[in-house]
């Protein structure tokens, strides 16, 4: 079974390379913020000029933008391991597919917590849903994140080589991850609109263990579906 | 009891696992028998190193590899020739352990392709029709992945990148590379990982003459340091110069084997 462990130095080589390729694709990164701030200024017509309300929805529309930008993102992030093979390539020298499963999500996850944490400033000019708590907010959306990164690599890692996978992602992915993200909005809106009874706490509690299973089970599944 | 083990000796109840290796004729079964001794077994060259055993394999319906059989003694060079879908590439890519059998068997340093796929995988490298390099990346930075995925120093890329002539590109993005250029930097992800068995599938594909020439000092380095390497290629005359042994495929059959020097035109 040691073959099969997660080793260390495999494991910063895959997160290395990943945080490398990411780099390289920098630019991609604001046309996706920018698609996440479009669909949050489209959420806030269809509430109308209501203050209250937005207010109230404000968590709800940050995670639905937070949630159709990570699908373009996680999408993507397989693509350069297509292009030429690549992911044959690394598998074949070998190198343990769970180590490239844990540098690809959590790259991924990096990558939707500044996303998350960019939408954030979007999300309280448009809904006027500032908070005090901001590092709650952020672990918040670093967990809410981890939910999404986990179970969408994994996907995306599936659909990679299907002709329709932008269609295919999200209607793998929504199902699935409906626990986390449903946390995910309870915590953000407790944080947001403030949280007498400390129901937070319990809401947050949900989404570590959810994250749990996520990225134990996502990480044992991904050989079997990048081996042949 | 003292037994090996994959490894290392270890003094327990397991038992001594052993393999069995064939000569190039398959006459003479059982030339040697050793344990699974893995990185031990990497810096000995074998009676055999590669053994196929009726293998098949098929994609829908159609049978891209019938049933091949051969072994291939260690530090040798077989040339595999053959038309267009022959079963070449299928050959090398199942050896590789890419795509799996669908029938028959074949071992690789004594290993199964089968159930003991990255046992074979530390042992060979293949240069396949993809590249395998990351377009976004530069050619020094594709070599460190792999250097850094194998637990390996990055101190030999620049020698390597030398070694292909692209001492002068490390820096630039293989998006900006020629066909040929690429095949170049594939070259030196295959050396960079120093393999016990090469698999070499159209190396002389998109090269300039130049670049003929260094896939002729590659395989013949290659071969001096023990490696053993199979090339599956069109041209015959140029792989005859560097290989030892040559075998023909037709619609996934092994029409004919010799010397490479006796190829039949």
């Amino acid at each position: 079974m040691a073959g099969k462990s997660v080793r260390g130095p495999v494991l910063i080589a895959a997160l290395r390379k990943e945080l490398l390729l990411q780099w390289r694709s920098r630019a991609q990164f604001m046309a996706v913020f920018v698609f996440g701030a479009a669909a949050l200024l489209l959420f806030s017509f269809a509430v109308g000029p209501v203050a209250e309300m937005l207010r109230q929805f404000s968590a709800g529309f940050l995670w639905l933008g937070l949630l159709l930008s990570s699908t373009l993102t996680l999408a993507e992030s397989f693509h350069a391991e297509m292009e030429n093979r690549a992911l044959e390539g690394l598998l074949l020298l070998p190198a343990n597919p769970r180590a490239l499963y844990y540098g690809k999500a959590i790259a991924n996850w990096l990558q939707l917590i500044l996303l998350g944490i960019a939408l954030v400033p979007v999300m309280v000019v448009l809904y006027d849903a500032g908070t005090t708590h901001i590092g709650q907010l952020v672990l918040v959306i670093a967990l809410g994140t981890a939910g999404l990164s986990a179970p969408g690599t994994l996907y995306a890692a599936m659909t990679a080589q299907v002709r329709s996978k932008q269609t295919l992602l999200p209607l793998l992915l929504f199902p699935l991850i409906v626990p986390a993200l449903l946390a995910s909005v309870k915590a953000t809106s407790l944080t947001i609109l403030g949280d007498p009874m400390n129901q937070s706490s319990a809401w947050i509690i949900l989404l570590v263990a959810f994250d749990a299973i996520y990225w134990s089970l996502c990480g044992l599944l991904f050989s079997r579906v990048v081996e042949e | 009891m003292i037994a090996f083990q994959r490894g290392g000796l270890l003094i327990g109840k397991r038992r001594l696992k052993a393999v069995t290796y064939r000569t190039p004729g398959g006459d003479s079964d059982l030339l040697a028998t050793r344990p699974h001794l893995n990185d031990t077994a990497r810096c000995m060259p074998t009676s055999a190193d590669v053994d196929a055993k009726n293998l098949a394999r098929r994609y829908g319906r159609r049978w891209a590899l019938a049933d091949v059989s051969f072994s291939l003694a260690g530090g040798s060079v077989l040339m595999v020739a053959g038309p267009n879908g022959s079963g070449k590439s299928t050959l090398l890519r199942t050896l590789a352990t890419a795509i799996r059998p669908d029938g028959g068997s074949a071992r690789v340093g004594g290993f199964d392709v089968l159930r003991e796929r990255e046992d074979v995988r530390k042992l060979l490298a293949l240069l396949s029709h993809s590249s395998y390099l990351y377009d976004s990346l530069t050619a020094r930075q594709n070599l460190a992945v792999v250097a850094d995925h194998l637990g390996r120093s990055r101190s030999g890329i620049d020698a390597l990148l030398e070694r292909v002539t692209l001492g002068g590109r490390a820096d630039d993005t293989v998006a900006t590379f020629s066909a040929g250029m690429r095949k170049r930097l594939s070259f030196a992800r295959v050396l960079l990982q120093e393999p016990r068995v090469a698999l070499l599938d159209e190396p002389y594909g998109q090269l300039d003459p130049e670049g003929f020439l260094l896939v002729e000092d590659v395989v013949r380095e290659l071969k001096a340091g023990g490696t053993t390497v199979i090339i599956a290629t069109h041209q015959l005359a140029r792989a005859a110069i560097v290989a030892d042994e040559a075998m023909l495929l037709e619609a996934g059959r092994v029409k004919w084997r010799g010397k490479a020097s006796e190829v039949p035109c």
